[in-house]
């Protein structure tokens, strides 16, 4: 089918048909929340939808919602998740296994709806399963990927999936979408382990603790995460057998024999993929990996992955304000997975993309001959550098 | 149907002795007396508040029926979730019908200030459920911080009386005739001192079909600074003095539910309370008197509302 990428999110929960849905509309996530009502319109789902007056309110409704023991999802972008984040926390303290679409966009100030990771990258320490997604047909195949993720009996956690505003959520583009009783038996059917409905068996949901109790509840829900990979792994793979695209935790493109390598999420891994494609017919020895789960971080794998490579570029489209350097949070990450690691690597950052701001393939290139440079010298000359910004 | 004690005491409890509400406070004896009312099975949601801490700290809890509690504003939302989830689930018949009734339950902080757009979105939305404003008239969980449900005159921590400010210096936000605007089908404002009115409106709201909506007087003695022993004396006064009146808006219809044979003076309400003591000073004593004119036209006011 040829759909619009946030169309694409939207096919998929309609296959879902989740018991819940509580949403407000933001650019670029609107044609999600309206696609779905349209979908509850026609009857092609029987989903309860609530069209709730704000952001808050959404993943408020999502969490009483999903403590009465059923699938539910919702979707945001930016603002609305900047306004949500008391009760991100709160769904996944709470471990409830809510799906949710972000169509990723800049945070204000200045306003502006364009793409950029800012949003999910203020969110991540919230405690959610991350996501990034490449295209529409890759948004598709991780919401229902996802469902199966969050309810997965090991974590029970709240799953975002992300995919860039305008970039994918706005192009048309080939969708493959699966058979509707395929997606339904794929994901199965949700029996909660408690539930705020089982008025036989009441249990009390969001209780309070002091000092004697918070922290043990904190190190079980780091360790629920810590399960997320293998999971995440097995639900891939499952998939591919079943849908024929087999989904792991990063996609490496010619990283084989690589000596310099670039990582990077979501669309822009597409033009960085033909950029390689171009230098490895020059004989550069370029790999790139796209990163598609970011939480958990998964920091061993990509040691493994990086070990013979003598420079690693990293590529974020968002700023951790006030981190070494102001780099970007993508690029923290893998300096602390190296560092940790003992590795050798030379590492650099690259913030680009900010607010909407094309990335050109000459951006690449340029990060690609930068890495040549470090891998010959053993020197990164600048930390954080910046693609297509006017200076 | 008649409410008879003797009845309501056997039945079991549905909040727990061992919660840890202070002596003498009258918001276990409210939710008491609205959870014996009610026949039906019950999920309850509190907002952040004195309700919510002093029931649930793990590992116990308090409730003996399913009980949730998400963050301070949005407890109307929280509940409306559940609802929703139930109606789809018996509907798709994942779950048998149970009749089960779901309350919200907020303080005057969770309910006037913070959380009134939740309040307001879940009543629009029309979701069937019952919210329970505590009204304390303060923030008490953090320590008598002033609300916008606190009365003109009143100390609290974040408007106190100094020597040339007496207390809190805005009228109470008229919160029970903001939510009657939302037109539900059913609005009350109740106290616990009138037990069985209390008792019969907890009825009427989960008989109600869509959101209901009661504002109860919640004496609070350690914010109100008086003994432990008199929250049920002083919730009386406030209602013979008209100060707190009780009257119910069935369908948009107005109905005063008790009138004083003898309207007494709001002094006599304000005497039995700390919290007032400035107000008696010399300096301040004007401000007596606007808090009766103000009493005194919101009755009035209420009076033609129930008439016509
Ligand atoms: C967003 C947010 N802001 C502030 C608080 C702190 N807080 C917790 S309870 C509370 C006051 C509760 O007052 P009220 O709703 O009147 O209930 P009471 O404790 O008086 O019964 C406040 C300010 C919070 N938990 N969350």
């Amino acid at each position: 089918m040829a759909l619009e990428g946030a169309h694409a999110s939207a096919q998929a929960m309609r296959q879902i048909n989740p018991d819940v849905v509580a949403a407000y509309p933001i650019t670029p996530q609107t044609a999600v929340v309206q696609t779905f009502s349209q979908y509850v319109a026609d009857g092609e789902v029987d989903t309860e939808f609530i069209a709730v007056e704000s952001e808050h309110a959404a993943m408020s409704a999502c969490i009483g919602a999903a403590a009465a023991g059923g699938r539910v999802m919702t979707a945001t972008s930016a603002n609305g998740l900047a306004l949500m984040w008391e009760e991100l926390y709160i769904a996944a303290s709470l471990r409830l296994p809510i799906v949710m679409t972000v169509v990723n966009r800049a945070l204000s100030a200045p306003l502006n709806i364009h793409c950029d990771h800012s949003d999910s990258m203020g969110a991540r320490d919230a405690g959610w399963i991350q996501l990034y997604s490449e295209t529409g047909q890759e948004a598709y195949d991780n919401t229902i990927q996802a469902m199966r993720i969050a309810e997965h009996p090991d974590l029970l956690l709240p799953v975002m999936v992300m995919q860039d505003g305008f970039i994918t959520g706005h192009a048309v583009e080939l969708v493959e979408v699966a058979d509707d009783t395929a997606v339904r038996e794929f994901i199965g059917t949700y029996t909660p382990k408690y539930s705020l409905l089982d008025i036989d068996h009441p249990i009390t949901f969001g209780a309070w603790d002091l000092w004697d109790y918070y922290f043990e509840h904190k190190r079980q829900q780091t360790d629920a995460l810590s399960k997320a990979m293998k999971v995440i792994v097995d639900v891939g793979q499952e998939f591919g057998k079943t849908f024929g695209r087999t989904y792991g935790i990063f996609d490496p493109y010619a990283m084989d024999d690589a000596e310099l390598a670039i990582i990077v999420l979501s669309s822009t891994a597409g033009t960085a993929r033909t950029v390689v494609r171009e230098l490895r017919k020059k004989g550069l020895k370029i790999g790139l990996l796209k990163l598609r789960v970011f939480r958990p971080f998964p920091a061993q794998e990509l040691v493994a992955a990086l070990k013979d490579v003598k420079a690693v570029a990293v590529l974020d489209r968002s700023i951790s304000f006030g981190a070494m350097e102001g780099a970007g949070p993508v690029f923290l990450e893998v300096c602390a997975a190296l560092f940790a690691a003992g590795a050798a690597q030379k590492v650099v950052n690259y913030i680009y993309g900010l607010g909407g701001r094309d990335v050109l393939p000459e951006y690449i290139e340029r990060v690609a001959s930068d890495l040549r440079e470090i891998a010959e010298t053993g020197k990164v000359k600048t930390l954080v550098n910046y693609l297509g910004l006017r200076e | 149907m008649v409410i008879k004690l003797k009845e309501q005491a056997a039945k079991p409890e549905r909040l727990a002795p061992g919660h840890r509400f202070c002596a003498g406070c009258a918001e276990p004896i409210i939710i008491r007396q609205i959870l014996n009312a009610i026949d039906e099975p019950v999920v309850v949601g509190a907002a952040t508040g004195c309700t919510e801490i002093a029931t649930s700290m793990y590992p116990y809890t308090a409730w003996n029926v399913p009980w949730i509690h998400n963050a301070f504003e949005n407890v109307s939302t929280t509940i409306a979730g559940a609802e929703a989830m139930y109606r789809v689930l018996v509907r798709r018949g994942k779950i048998p019908e149970r009749n089960i009734r779901f309350i919200a339950i907020g303080g005057d902080g969770a309910t006037y200030d913070i959380g009134l757009q939740w309040l307001s979105g879940a009543l629009e939305r029309g979701h069937r459920f019952i919210y329970i404003c505590l009204n304390n008239e303060a923030y008490m969980n953090t320590g008598i911080q002033r609300s916008s449900a606190t009365p003109m005159g009143a100390h609290t921590t974040t408007s106190p009386a100094g020597t040339v400010i007496p207390g809190k210096m805005q009228w109470r936000k008229p919160l029970t005739e903001i939510i009657t605007a939302h037109r539900i089908p059913y609005v009350a404002q109740a106290a616990p001192s009138h037990w069985r009115d209390l008792m019969e409106k907890a009825r009427k709201a989960a008989a109600a079909d869509g959101p209901s909506f009661i504002n109860v007087f919640s004496d609070c003695n350690r914010g109100w600074r008086h003994g432990t022993e008199t929250a049920i004396e002083v919730t009386r006064l406030a209602v013979e003095t008209c100060y707190w009146p009780l009257f119910e808006v069935e369908n948009g219809v107005w109905k005063l539910n008790y009138k004083p044979r003898e309207k007494k003076p709001v002094e006599e309400w304000l005497k039995t309370q700390g919290r007032f003591q400035h107000l008696f000073q010399p300096q301040f004593k004007h401000v007596i008197a606007e808090i009766q004119a103000r009493v005194d036209e919101e009755w009035e006011g209420l009076l033609k509302k129930c008439e016509a």
